[in-house]
């Protein structure tokens, strides 16, 4: 490795040639302020609050962007370069709204935090804001550029990672803005809705439609039964909003502050994924029995689906026609539960808690009433869980662990790592090959598919039938992978796993601002030892699974399963 | 010194530019063979030597620029910078109307120099009928072997593309003008490698203004000397200038470095417009610094300037007269550059917002001391953090005009 030693007040560091000062200098123990450097993202350079003095060239230089060099004496804090810093945050601060008490994002918001930093009591710039309309008629996301900062991390979420392209930024000078599409509101877009542009913002400029007020209102509905299923990777994330370290496994406090909050049940989305993975099992079975269309591609996604719907309409046929955990839990809730409870389906209340935004749009699809009811009522994201529960005034950090509700509450440690990148192929290699080869799989754990590399391969040995699969997350990745479909590169696949968000459900738009991808990582491993302390780790060994069989659907990808748990997919258009 | 040079402005009003024959008669293409006798390191020694700097303001040392692209193994893109956008700056413009062919002249000994086969013009968008005049010329060139495969029977081989830009001042900026070519909106891009190894496209790229390849032809003539001759020791050579504004002649002149500004004004320029008196004058564009009377007698030279803290710019000099109210200058530039500010990065965007409002302020007479400190406040920020040059260089002419007319309410 090549190094590089520096100055960086006065303090000597070596750090790896390439390094750019900003990293260096958390190296050497200084946080320099940034706002639009993202450490997933690439180098932007626009806020230029990072600003530093480098003493050799005499120079002020934007600490983000500029590389070390050997011998270099920078400066984070002389009186120029705070004038400087404190004149940046100034002027992003004469454009800013500055209704910090108003607003969404308070607490977690990078500005309001520079702000205490750097202690701005007054300053005498014109105070001139924008005043566009807010965007919020998807019902899933909201924007308000009056907010925006221009710090461009949501364009490059959703044009580098994501490939959606939907954020631009548009017009120039003080009229620059993000727009979606050419001018348009989400909803009139190819948005996918998976909320990464949420995820990244260090503002307020955009967020999650929020939907707590209805759960509210239902809570305190003497006639309504409200239940509440989590998913997988709530459980990882809920934490961070209570200060608790990233990733902390929160499952039991969960339960017990959903119970606290009024829930009469509390359910667990693992339980729907168990059921997705016998559906999608026997579906992928089906295809290569039958000669279906293959490779079969995972649906779990809603993100990925309103990708696959927006951008690939001639290859949904790959689409397994499962319908997501979320959505196979709500069509059950409302009929099977219902008539087991002895409660009237149109007095159930569903309320899920996604890791996504994306689950807002999904649940709010006209189609998803199979029950003859909305199946899933509000999808709320991990963020407004939080919020529910810090407007409750519970003590979360506190709470004792309690555990989910019968009977839909039984998981397996298949279900849980539905919230990784590519715990879902695992889930179904884990059930499938049991299955076809009637054997027990002695090595369940596929390690080819774990992990943060965009595109993923496995080979499984189906009984001496060398099946092929493959895994990708983030729709930049789906992109390659559709695009290999289309040019007739993926023949050789069977089974595909998609996920909308770099990371999975673990990094999805809904969980907590501030991540990134080590943070994801921490998420990813705590879900994975869950897996490991689970007793049952095969989703078709899962009693409650076999009770509903038994008692209610019959045989996985039969009739009322088709009924119930299966949908189709249409291209969808801009509106 | 009553009048303007010609040496790299010979052509100007002399010749057809509808074919290259008069172009040829002139002296034309007697630099390009020259060069083809020699080779390209010689080449960039000339033009090391002649101590040519960039014409469109940075004033780069265009032979290093030169060297770093002939260092790079692989072709380079030839681009010749013609978005001249510079408020009271037009001298780009004579050279594309009067003498096109110089320009391809220029870029094709650049291609020879450093290793090129294609080269971009890019053209500002207002600059419509230049541009029909550059094609036409560049359609001629062609036609007469002096641009396509083979150039007098050489291994040279180039051709020339003219983009016309899209109407923003900012696409004058390198990495601006280079994504407005491939298709992207312009707005300048951090570059962590030079444009000679990554420039148009990703490839090795030599940019230079339309002056500094105009230059380049002369270099390898019998005009070499004559205009060796002029200028100082740290500025050889002459200047094109673009002089405006309240004089009697405006107009493109041709000038030897070293040159006063009042001898530009008052000999070349024929005085003050109407007999009136001089107030104040700005150089170098809206970027540029803001003078009064008492500097008119600095030479006009990188170096003296330099002294000052000022650039020459692009060499565009507008005068005002006794008329005039600075503050009130001060808003019309304040708005040029909130109207032309790309809006990325947040000293250029915020500051010039700021900034303008802080002029109006002064030029209605409200201003507080409060308020000329928190210009300055601003326009070290901007100078200091500003992503590009536009951002850098927005606040000089507040800066100066109330440094040297700090008693503009008297």
């Amino acid at each position: 490795m090549k190094t590089c030693t520096l100055s960086i007040n006065n303090k000597k560091v070596t750090v790896e040639a390439g390094t750019t000062i900003l990293e260096a200098a958390k190296s050497a123990g200084y946080y320099i302020p940034t706002l639009c450097n993202h450490p997933d993202q690439a180098i932007k350079a626009n806020c230029r609050i990072c600003v530093v003095e480098d003493k050799t060239s005499g120079k002020f230089v934007a600490s983000c962007s500029t590389m070390v060099y050997e011998g270099a004496d920078i400066h984070t804090n002389t009186k120029e370069v705070r004038e400087l810093q404190t004149g940046i945050l100034e002027l992003i601060l004469a454009n800013h709204p500055n209704d910090c008490l108003n607003c969404i994002r308070n607490e977690s918001c990078e500005l309001r935090k520079l702000c205490e930093r750097f202690h701005v009591r007054n300053y005498n710039l014109a105070h001139e804001t924008d005043i566009y309309p807010i965007d919020n008629t998807s019902g899933v996301l909201v924007r308000d550029r009056n907010k925006c900062i221009k710090c461009l991390r949501c364009v490059e979420a959703c044009q580098e990672a994501q490939m959606v392209g939907v954020l631009s930024p548009s017009y120039r000078s003080v009229n620059t803005n993000i727009s979606a599409g050419f001018g348009e509101n989400y909803d009139e877009t190819l948005c996918t809705f998976c909320g990464q542009c949420s995820a990244v913002c260090p503002v307020g400029a955009i967020y999650e439609y929020d939907e707590t007020e209805k759960v509210w209102e239902a809570l305190h509905d003497p006639k309504k039964h409200v239940i509440v299923q989590t998913a997988p990777a709530v459980r990882v994330g809920l934490g961070e909003e209570f200060g608790m370290p990233r990733g902390s496994k929160v499952t039991g406090k969960m339960v017990s502050a959903l119970k606290m909050l009024g829930f009469d049940k509390v359910f667990d989305t693992d339980f729907a994924a168990d059921l997705t993975i016998m559906e999608e099992g026997y579906e992928l079975l089906s295809r290569i029995k039958n000669g279906g269309t293959l490779p079969m591609i995972t649906s779990c996604s809603p993100g990925w689906i309103n990708y696959a719907e927006g951008f690939y309409p001639e290859l949904l046929d790959h689409l397994s026609t499962c319908k997501s955990p979320q959505q196979m839990f709500g069509a059950v809730a409302k009929t099977y539960y219902a008539k087991k409870a002895g409660i009237d389906p149109a007095d159930i209340f569903t309320v899920s808690v996604m890791p996504c935004t994306a689950k807002k749009f999904e649940c709010k699809r006209p189609e998803m009433n199979a029950s003859g009811y909305r199946d899933v009522d509000v999808a709320l994201t991990t963020r407004e869980l939080a919020r529910l529960i810090k407007n409750a005034g519970i003590d979360f950090t506190n709470l004792e662990d309690e555990d989910f509700d019968s009977i839909m509450g039984a998981s397996t440690g298949a279900a849980v790592i539905f919230g990784a990148t590519g715990g879902v192929m695992e889930a179904a290699l884990r059930t499938v090959y049991e299955v076809v080869t009637g054997k027990t799989l002695e090595n369940i754990e596929f390690d080819e598919v774990r992990g943060l590399d965009g595109i993923k391969e496995a080979t499984i040995d189906l009984d001496g039938t060398p099946v092929k699969v493959a895994v990708a997350h983030g729709l930049a990745n789906a992109y390659k992978v559709m695009e290999m479909i289309k040019n007739g590169q993926a023949k050789d696949y069977t089974f595909i796993e998609i996920m909308s968000c770099t990371g999975g459900c673990a990094g999805g738009g809904g969980q907590p601002v501030g991540a990134n991808k080590s943070i994801k990582e921490r998420r990813i491993d705590t879900i994975y030892n869950i897996d490991k302390e689970m007793p049952i780790r095969k989703s078709h060994e899962n009693p409650e699974i076999k009770l509903l069989y038994d008692e209610f659907l019959g045989e996985p990808n039969g009739h009322l399963s088709h009924e119930l748990l299966h949908t189709h997919y249409h291209q969808r258009v801009k509106r | 010194m009553g009048k303007s040079l010609s040496i790299l402005t010979k052509n100007f009003n002399n010749i057809n530019v509808d074919t290259v024959d008069d172009y040829l008669a002139a002296g034309g293409y007697e630099g390009l063979k020259k060069v083809l006798s020699l080779t390209p390191g010689e080449v960039i020694e000339v033009i090391k030597d002649s101590g040519l700097r960039g014409r469109g303001g940075a004033a780069f040392p265009t032979g290093k620029k030169w060297e770093q692209a002939a260092k790079v193994k692989e072709d380079s893109y030839i681009l010749c910078n013609a978005d001249e956008g510079e408020p009271g700056t037009f001298k780009d413009r004579y050279f594309l109307e009067y003498d096109p062919y110089r320009i391809i002249e220029g870029m094709t000994i650049a291609a020879y120099a450093v290793g090129g086969r294609e080269g971009y013009l890019y053209v500002r968008e207002e600059y419509g009928r230049q541009k029909e005049i550059v094609l036409k010329a560049i359609e001629a060139a062609k036609a007469a072997g002096f641009l396509g495969d083979n150039i007098l029977g050489t291994d040279l081989s180039f051709d020339i593309k003219v983009i016309s830009g899209a109407g923003a001042f900012i696409c004058g900026e390198t990495t601006a003008l280079i994504q407005s070519i491939e298709g992207g909106s312009g707005r300048p891009k951090i570059k962590f490698q030079r444009t000679a190894v990554s420039g148009l496209f990703g490839r090795p790229t030599l940019a230079n203004n339309v002056e500094s390849y105009c230059v380049v032809p002369a270099l390898f003539t019998k005009d070499a000397q004559a205009y060796l001759s002029q200028g100082t020791e740290k500025s050889r050579g002459t200047k094109v200038i673009s002089l405006c504004g309240n004089v009697e002649k405006p107009g493109v002149y041709e000038v030897p470095f070293g040159i006063t500004l009042r001898e530009i004004i008052y000999d070349l320029g024929g005085g003050i417009k109407d007999g009136r008196d001089f107030k104040f004058a700005q150089i170098g564009g809206a970027s540029g610094p803001i003078i009064p009377k008492s500097m008119l007698d600095i030479p006009y030279t990188y170096e003296d300037f330099g002294k000052e803290g000022y650039s020459l710019g692009t060499g565009a000099i507008l005068v005002a007269d006794d008329t005039n109210s600075v503050a009130e200058f001060m808003v019309t530039v304040q708005e040029f550059f909130v109207h032309e500010s790309c809006g990325k990065c947040t000293p250029c965007r915020e500051g010039n917002r700021q900034l303008l409002k802080l002029a109006h302020k002064i030029a209605d007479r409200k201003a507080t001391v409060e308020d000329f400190l928190t210009v300055k406040r601003i326009a070290n920020v901007m100078n200091k953090c500003s992503f590009c040059g536009l951002g850098t260089a927005a606040p000089t002419a507040m800066v100066t005009a109330i440094q040297h007319f700090y008693d503009m309410y008297n």
